[in-house]
């Protein structure tokens, strides 16, 4: 009671203020609240309306700027569903969220048939099947990575059955999953051309079971450029990309492979074709950062988290239909939908403020992993998504030392070994990698994984046997 | 007060050595280690002339202060006894020596020792017998508790405590242990020292000294009114009140029969020089008449099928790891420093410290039956770790010798045997060479597995000259449930 007549006092003091129901800020509230003499929430209220939509230039249909990713959906022990041995998919939990999310204006939702073992699609389309059809648009992929499902029957029994497990009878966005991934050009080709599997699509959405057709692209630049140059004859509805303000202009120093996300949004703002932005966080790792970073944007936005900062810079860019965030918590989402209802767009001086930052996490040796665990699973058993965590764990918290006469070598010891067994069991660990290196192609990221697992491997040997 | 130092002292001790088997950190052994180092057996299995030196003399002159104090297993007894008093007071009763069982289960240690069967020996030592009880059956619930602390840690973002494996190290050893257990539970509840004054032969060999020890309780015949209370107190059964007379024997000098006479007719002091009380045993019916027996376990060696790398189509999951199982080895493994097989047998007095305090689950007690109980090797769940000579720095009986982490890696404990039906390079077909990388020694290279096709599937060719056996590439060769790779053990170790 107590909580609700508090809530009722700010709005009225708000309302008087001119201030508006949205981007409440809790200094605002402490004010207030020192005045009255009255218990406050921590946390600023999540606004109810307001959620930043831009237009689909197609259709005109304002698509939520927050876009829910069905990649990181929560299993029932509370974890990632993609996590643990055999958990189900929490769908109570997906259901809360997913209803929650439309309440609060979200509207796009982005699946895969690949995602969480398998179930995502099923579990998106029991969530969403509540709903009325016109009140969500969704997303999903041809995800026929593997070479069992390159023929043109399995591509399009996978396209079919997404359809019965959405229980839907069209598909606002359909993707060619990861073009560039494993073995760029030819892989792509193998996937989408020469089973005349584009063809088939594209008859599709002229046929308005798909509604808007586009592609995600990670890894090899040339099938970007090559598919962008067909533009005339595909007709791209959009195009999903790897955004944030670090790969904005260091993707390609973090691994030469890739490609810094300014080129790919310029290539698509020449053409004028709409960008939903993934892995806006890096699967989390623009959220979990060094603490200098930290304090660093504290200062700046005290009462902001660190996510929102990523998912400003997403979202300030015109050129952006949607920006995909896998929320596997009710924190997550409502986090967002301060962020986004409305938007606060970044001024030249916070853009400029983000790109130092980067620069500055550019001196950590973090493992560019986000843990989407497109590599798993690991036929060998290990679980590779975990080291590389642990470790960039342990770097982020200066768990990392240079040598034994290191100041904290014996805690840091400590917590790098403790942990890892903590965080990995002791047979899915690096030690255990053969560098059969079946992982590597799957990585949207291109990691080299089994060098990068020999080198965790070769630096817990050095502390285990003290020769550090 | 002589009573309570007698009883401080026990309890000391005795925590202080179950603590040896309990703490897998190896901290504690730092501090106590010196207490397994002082038991009878161990120390003469070690030749440990000082430690035998001193013990003579204190039983000489102060009687079996060893058996109410450094001996784990007789504090162990008192502590059944102890409950049973308090169910029932004055519960015990004299009775005779049954002195021909004495010396049958002594000339039964004495051969089985010059003959080297060490399980044999192992069965009847005391701080053996104790040893495996605390390793099998206190050490489980120490470790489960620490899980348990290790649980509420890892929330609290502590690296405070970390979680170890339980498992059960050697079925037959657990079986024996718990055996043990419940039957000493038994006797001593309901007899106090049975055990002591009729099996243990180390009590018997002790009992020898103290017949003529120095000091010891003294009754005062003219001040006992021969009301009995001392002998119904007495947990080795070995005072006479009618007669007066006390079996110096079987006396375990704890001390209690001193201050439960009323009458203040017992006291702790020089002795006259005792006359032979040797009892006639003839008459006496051995009460323990039925004794342990031997179990063993067939290890059931189940067939299963290496799991097959599967297709990805998917995202995120973890593969199925089969459990990895023991090789049929022709030859055990004994951990380095222990010399050869002979040695470990006919030194270890399979006590468990060993095992207690492998880190890498590496040891465990064997189900063979010529060493039964004694420590030997396998990799199912980890390997011989260079930087780890754990075993060797707690052997109290000389069966693991002393060596540095300089000797361990030099050591030659067995060399690794290359199965070709298991190779994951050959079977799937994918680059592996798992068991080369981690090598310590460099014993391993990987070989074009067609001589003359430099590009075929790299296969693993051991240089057992320098493999020491320490399991390495056994452990971490992906083949499942049986690697590709695996030790033979060797009789005689060698420095390489």
């Amino acid at each position: 009671m107590q909580k609700k007549k508090d809530n009722i006092n700010r709005r009225e003091f708000l309302k008087r203020l001119g201030a508006g129901a949205a981007a409440v800020s809790a200094a605002a509230l402490a004010g207030c609240g020192g005045r009255n003499g009255a218990k406050l929430p921590a946390l600023p209220e999540v606004p109810a309306e307001g959620m930043t939509c831009r237009p689909d230039p197609r259709t005109g249909e304002p698509v939520s700027l927050l876009g829910f990713g069905m990649m990181r959906l929560p299993s029932v022990s509370g974890r990632s569903a993609r996590e643990g041995a055999d958990e189900e998919i929490d769908q109570e939990m997906v259901n809360r969220l997913v209803d929650y999310a439309i309440a609060h204006g979200v509207n796009y939702f982005d699946t895969s048939p690949a995602y969480c073992k398998g179930l995502s699609e099923r579990a998106t389309g029991i969530a969403l099947s509540r709903h009325p059809r016109s009140s969500y648009y969704i997303a999903t992929k041809l995800s026929n990575f593997a070479p069992q499902t390159w023929s043109r029957e399995a591509s399009i029994a996978m396209y079919r059955n997404s359809f019965r497990e959405l229980q839907v009878d069209y598909i606002d966005y359909l993707l060619l999953h990861g073009v560039g991934m494993g073995g760029g050009m030819e892989e792509f080709e193998a996937r989408y051309m020469n089973n005349g599997i584009l063809d088939f699509l594209l008859d599709e959405r002229r046929a308005g079971r798909i509604r808007h057709l586009g592609f995600s692209y990670h890894g090899d630049i040339r099938v970007f450029d090559y598919l962008l140059s067909r533009h005339d004859e595909y007709q791209w509805d959009f195009v999903q990309i790897q955004l944030n303000y670090l790969d904005w202009k260091y993707a390609k120093q973090i691994n030469p492979r890739n490609t810094n996300a300014e080129y790919l949004y310029s290539e698509l703002q020449k053409r004028n074709i709409p960008a939903v932005i993934m892995e806006p966080l890096l699967g989390g790792r623009l959220s979990n950062v060094p603490d200098n970073i930290v304090a660093r944007l504290k200062q700046r936005e005290p009462e902001r988290s660190v996510a929102s900062w990523s998912f400003r810079f997403a979202g300030s860019l015109p050129g952006v239909l949607t920006v995909l965030s896998g929320m596997t918590r009710m924190e997550h989402l409502q986090d967002n939908l301060q962020t986004y209802a409305p938007l606060k767009p970044l001024t030249e001086d916070e853009f400029r403020f983000l790109q130092e930052t980067a620069t500055l996490m550019m001196q950590f040796d973090t493992i560019p992993c986000n843990d989407c665990k497109y590599c798993m699973p690991c036929p060998y058993g290990l679980d590779i998504p975990s080291i590389l965590l642990h470790y960039n764990k342990c770097l982020n918290e200066g768990n990392l030392v240079e040598n034994a006469q290191d100041e904290h070598y014996r805690q840091a010891r400590r917590a790098f070994l403790v942990g890892y067994d903590r965080s990995v069991p002791r047979l899915r660990q690096a030690n255990h990698c053969i560098g059969c290196n079946q992982c590597s192609p799957h990585c949207p990221q291109r990691i080299d994984i089994p060098a990068e697992l020999r080198r965790i491997d070769a630096y817990v040997e050095r502390l285990k046997q003290e020769t550090l | 007060m002589l009573r309570k130092i007698r009883i401080i002292l026990a309890t000391l001790f005795f925590v202080a050595l179950t603590l040896l088997f309990l703490d897998f950190t190896g901290t504690v052994h730092a501090w106590f280690g010196w207490m397994a180092r002082i038991q009878f057996l161990p120390a003469l299995l070690a030749l440990n002339i000082g430690v035998l030196i001193a013990l003579v003399a204190l039983t000489w002159i102060c009687g079996r202060i060893y058996c109410s104090v450094i001996c784990p297993l007789g504090v162990m007894q008192d502590i059944f006894g102890w409950l049973g008093k308090r169910s029932k007071k004055n519960r015990y009763a004299y009775s005779p020596a049954k002195t021909t069982l004495r010396l049958i289960v002594l000339a039964v240690m004495v051969v089985s020792l010059a003959a080297g069967i060490g399980s044999l020996t192992a069965l009847l030592a005391p701080y053996s017998s104790y040893g495996r009880i605390a390793q099998n059956l206190f050490a489980p619930l120490w470790q489960w508790g620490n899980n348990a602390l290790a649980y509420f840690a890892e929330r609290a973002d502590s690296y405070a405590f970390y979680t170890t494996d339980v498992w059960i190290k050697g079925t037959a050893t657990l079986v024996i242990a718990a055996l043990t257990f419940v039957v000493l539970g038994v006797l001593a509840w309901r007899g106090g020292r049975t055990y002591c004054n009729t099996i243990c032969p180390v009590g018997t060999v002790l009992g020898f000294l103290s017949k003529y020890s120095l000091f010891r309780p003294v009754i005062d015949v003219s001040k006992c009114n021969g009301c009995g209370l001392c002998a119904r107190n007495c947990k080795a059964a070995c005072i006479d009140s009618q007669n007066h007379r006390i079996d110096y024997s079987r006396c375990v000098a704890c001390m209690d029969c001193i201050g439960k006479c009323h009458q203040g007719a017992i006291s702790y002091t020089r002795g006259h020089c005792p006359k032979d009380e040797r009892e006639k045993a003839a008459g006496a019916e051995p009460k323990d008449a039925s004794r342990r027996r031997f179990l063993t376990t067939t290890a059931a060696v189940a067939v299963a099928s290496v799991v097959k790398a599967q297709e990805k189509t998917v995202d995120g999951g973890l593969a199925a790891i089969a459990d990895k199982q023991i090789p049929d080895r022709s030859t055990p493994i004994v951990p380095p420093g222990a010399q050869s097989l002979r040695n470990m047998e006919r030194h270890c007095t399979a006590c468990q410290l060993c095992v207690s305090v492998c880190p890498n689950g590496v040891l465990r007690p064997s189900a063979r039956w010529e060493n039964l109980m004694q420590p030997e090797a396998s990799y199912e769940r980890g390997y011989c770790r260079p930087e780890c000579t754990k075993c060797s720095e707690v052997c109290p009986a000389g069966a693991i010798r002393r060596i540095d982490r300089a000797e361990k890696s030099a050591i030659q404990i067995g060399h690794a045997v290359w199965v070709k039906a298991n190779c994951v390079p050959l079977t799937d077909g994918v680059e592996c060479g798992n068991c080369a990388r981690h090598c310590p020694t460099g014993a391993i290279q990987m070989v074009p597995s067609e001589a003359e096709d430099p590009g075929s599937p790299k296969i693993p060719a051991v240089n057992t000259e320098r493999c020491i056996g320490c399991g390495a590439c056994e452990n971490l060769c992906p083949a499942r449930p049986f690697s590709a790779i695996y030790v033979e053990g060797h009789e005689h170790h060698r420095t390489i």
